[in-house]
């Protein structure tokens, strides 16, 4: 698990952030997490409160924003977010090797005060 | 609840991963200068990564000049068995982390010694999952799938599969006794990753290990020219 180390970076991130705005305290961290990152959320969620303790995000509400992924078809038949592993177009059946997203893990935004 | 009129939101829109992904890519770019071909070895645990490496590098260090970087979370049995093949070897103890980061990486070039290879191989920590996130500087990534595993395990964990530009099945060897289906195999693993190149090995018999060892110099080739 790989979630704590993640939400570490993330802490750090809005940390330095907050701190070169002149912030005190951080009451939100709003993250992106997509369907291909390798990140589960709920393990981000289950390591935020003890990483953040101590810290300028103590106490901070952890909003999670899913990306799924999306593809388009080779074929021209158009994007589609696939339901399975095996990214096969809905409308052709041919598999899909163009992501188009659901690679992310980004610190979006922060509320502070 | 409180309505500070120091209350803001503030825009940051970083890769969480910024850091690691930094010098992951300052990494690729030293290695590129060196001409330091740079191949990242990622399975389960007990898929056969060290038995393979140390099975391909007998063919590989007659011809260029190689480099392991091992990693495991405590002991430094793999890096026994990787060397006297011919390639300088370096065990990273992770003291527990699931995985490798590209600072990891750097210090153990440095360790290493990476001036003049040709190839720098790292294997990484036995995990199909923490790896994936992990920009390492690779050129490659490679996924290993031993027979004993189970068919399924590119539709388990899709992520890595996804992101490897070559997939190893390895221990071809033990494939009757376990009643492994290896159309079935090669279905998932292609439907999965469908860019990937599919390869079998058995570094008990030998069987596919010159192949690979091809495959890893024609590509090493192809980088560096």
């Amino acid at each position: 698990m790989h979630e704590v180390g993640i939400i570490l970076n993330a802490i750090e991130l809005a940390v330095e952030k907050a701190e070169a705005a002149g912030a005190t305290s951080i009451s939100r961290l709003c993250l992106r997490v997509g369907a291909l990152s390798g990140v589960v959320p709920d393990a981000l969620e289950f390591g935020f409160d003890l990483a953040s303790k101590g810290t300028m995000a103590d106490h901070a509400k952890l909003e999670i924003v899913q990306v799924p992924a999306r593809c388009r078809c080779a074929n021209g038949c158009g994007e589609f977010e696939p339901d399975s592993p095996v990214y096969s177009c809905p409308a052709c059946g041919a598999i899909s090797s163009i992501v188009l997203q659901g690679k992310e893990l980004d610190l979006v935004e922060i509320d502070v005060n | 609840m409180e309505s500070s009129s120091n209350a803001r939101v503030l825009a940051v829109g970083k890769a969480i991963l910024e850091k690691n992904d930094g010098l992951a890519s300052r990494l690729r770019e030293e290695f590129k200068r060196q001409g330091i071909f740079v191949l990242n070895v990622v399975s389960s645990p007990g898929s056969g990564k060290t038995e393979l490496l140390a099975k391909t590098l007998r063919l590989l260090t007659s011809q260029i000049k190689v480099g392991v970087i091992v990693g495991d979370l405590a002991t430094n049995h793999d890096a026994e068995r990787l060397s006297g093949h011919g390639a300088e070897v370096l065990q990273i103890e992770t003291d527990g982390y699931c995985h490798l980061e590209a600072n990891m990486i750097q210090s153990a070039a440095d360790q290493l010694g990476v001036v003049g290879l040709d190839l720098l191989i790292i294997e990484n920590v036995g995990n199909l999952v923490c790896p994936a996130s992990h920009d390492l500087g690779e050129d490659i990534r490679v996924t290993l799938l031993s027979v004993t595993e189970g068919e399924d395990k590119p539709l388990k964990y899709p992520t890595i599969f996804k992101s490897s530009q070559a997939v190893v099945i390895t221990k071809t060897d033990l494939a009757t006794a376990v009643e492994f289906d290896r159309e079935l195999a090669i279905t998932n693993i292609s439907s999965v990753t469908p860019q990937a190149k599919i390869l079998e090995t058995s570094a008990r018999t030998g069987a596919g290990i010159e192949a690979w060892a091809e495959f890893l110099l024609t590509a090493q080739k192809a980088k560096i020219g």
